[in-house]
């Protein structure tokens, strides 16, 4: 089963990345979930984002297109990163999520990927 | 009185929750049914014990209140089966009935525990269903702490109700004579619900850990309704030897602390010695088992308290009879930890590259045992690779600062 794993940071945490003191820790505990889940083989796909200040929002209503720049005051967590992986069970996705760095803080969620449809 | 009349009906349904639908579940066969019923029946209190008072019995008015709701349903639902089980609760229960009834409730929380542990019940739904039907612990509380998702962790403790109403399963303690089995079972789940990781390992990670006042509860029961078995002293002192050092788990700054570094006077004694005495009676009962061996191996780990050194080569020698007899993941792991610090680490990674690695290569307690053993052998390079891998599944942030910084001392020899 595929699933996605979607990484939401507090605006603290995503902040760390560009403090020269917190950066390492930061970054070394992504190094080492990320290590820890290519090793097991299960990852089909995913990437981490730039911080959400680099977002662009698009929308269109009424005919009118509204575009607004990040970071968006009204969002307490960012969308960091996601991973799409392939195990046997929920459970399993479950666990890692529970391991990611962003769950101590922020928080993990795990959606199932929809299947292609049926040709 | 209105908050009086709630707290008798919490402490009722906290005490006596599950004894009353055990006993319900057992004569309706069916533990969905007998939760409704009680549930129903803990809402009436409210209502009813602050406008007309508490009554004598409170146990008593519940049951036979939620057996004239389940004679309700059954009834409405035109079934016949179960009228022939229990006699009709009249209309109006009179104090002196009450308390005769009151009398008359024979604890059946064992022969719940067993049903809910028939071989029949898929191993992994066993503890959640033992959690909700004895202990009436809700679906979500349950999810949180064994990591799973709350609908579909009800959506299966609905499925096996089902299996167990549908089969008939048996709710007979008599059968404990003819599957000596079914009470391993029993304490399999609930050492499943303590969730001991093996923690004399240095930095090992419990999975589950907000259970443990519940599994202790359950298996003191069954060493009180079932005082032949070995077994279930054997896992009760291992429980006990483990809460005994848990107030040394953590430094007063909340940093992760090993247990080769934890400092004994912070045990609790009481308990310890406790412990000791459950453990004796168990070995005098003669029937050896997994769940003594473990305990035996706490006891060891425990007398540095009165001795000062942790005894690692009689620890590795009740590690190999236990991987003789009863080998684990976590007690193959534990095993190798100990043989290498009673100076043998080249058996201990023997021992752990022997193990399954489609099952290793996720499971944190086999990477920190491994960067322990090079860390003896002074590999550092292999050690850090090690740690890596244990800080990447690592879940608990105590956990990942101390692996962590045990890196950090790798990195820099003092």
């Amino acid at each position: 089963m595929q699933y996605m794993l979607i990484y939401f940071e507090t605006t603290e945490e995503v902040n760390k990345r560009n403090n020269p003191e917190l950066a390492p820790a930061y970054w070394a505990g992504w190094m080492a979930y990320i290590g820890a889940m290519s090793e097991s083989g299960i990852v089909l796909s995913g990437n981490g984002l730039q911080p959400p200040e680099t977002g662009v929002k698009v929308s269109i209503r009424d005919g009118k297109r509204q575009i607004m720049d990040g970071p968006y005051a009204d969002t307490k967590e960012h969308l960091g990163g996601y991973f799409i992986i392939e195990v046997d069970s929920l459970e399993e996705a479950l666990e890692w999520a529970a391991r990611s760095p962003c769950t101590l803080n922020g928080t993990t969620e795990v959606r199932p990927v929809l299947p292609p449809p049926a040709q | 009185m209105t908050a009086s009349a709630h707290k008798v009906a919490e402490t009722v349904a906290r005490e006596s929750f599950g004894r009353l639908v055990s006993w319900l579940a057992y004569q309706w066969r069916d533990i969905a049914a007998a939760e409704d019923a009680m549930s129903d029946a803990l809402l009436k209190a409210l209502i009813h014990w602050p406008e007309k008072g508490i009554p004598s019995s409170p146990e008593a008015w519940l049951l036979t209140v939620a057996k004239r709701q389940l004679l309700q349903k059954v009834r409405h639902e035109k079934l016949a089966l179960a009228s022939t089980y229990f006699a009709v609760p009249e209309e109006d229960v009179t104090d002196d009935d009450m308390l005769k009834l009151a009398a008359e409730i024979p604890d059946k929380r064992l022969a719940l525990m067993l049903t809910c542990a028939h071989p029949e019940i898929e191993a992994a739904i066993r503890v959640p269903l033992m959690l909700q039907s004895v202990l009436g612990l809700q679906a979500n509380e349950i999810a949180s702490a064994m990591l799973v998702s709350p609908a579909a962790l009800a959506q299966r403790l609905v499925r096996a109700k089902q299996i167990i109403r549908a089969q008939q399963l048996s709710y007979d303690e008599a059968d404990i004579n003819d599957f000596p089995n079914r009470i391993q079972f029993v304490l399999e789940a609930i050492y499943g619900a303590y969730g001991i990781g093996n923690d004399d390992l240095e930095g090992i990670e419990n999975r589950i850990s907000d259970l443990t006042q519940e599994a202790i509860f359950l298996c003191n029961l069954v060493c009180e309704l079932l005082p032949t078995s070995a077994e279930a002293k054997g896992l009760l002192a291992l429980m006990l030897f483990n809460q005994a050092r848990k107030p040394a788990h953590h430094s007063a700054d909340d940093v992760f602390i090993p247990l080769p570094q934890k400092n004994p006077q912070l045990w609790d004694k009481k308990m310890i010695q406790q412990a000791d005495n459950i453990l004796l009676d168990a070995f005098s009962q003669r029937q050896p088992g997994y769940f003594q061996l473990e305990a035996a191996v706490q006891s060891a780990h425990c007398h540095r308290l009165f001795t000062g050194v942790t005894p690692w080569n009689a620890i590795a020698d009740l590690y190999r009879q236990i991987n003789q007899h009863f080998p684990t993941q976590g007690s193959l792991v534990a095993g190798a930890v100990a043989m290498a610090e009673a100076g043998n680490p080249q058996a201990a990674i023997d021992l752990l590259e022997s193990m399954d690695k489609k099952f290793t290569q996720n499971f944190q307690p086999w990477w920190v045992a491994r960067a322990h053993v090079f860390f003896l052998t002074q590999e550092p390079d292999a050690a850090r690779a090690a740690l890596d891998r244990a800080i990447g599944l690592s879940t608990q942030e105590k956990i990942i600062n101390y692996l962590s910084e045990l890196k950090n001392r790798l990195n820099t020899p003092e």
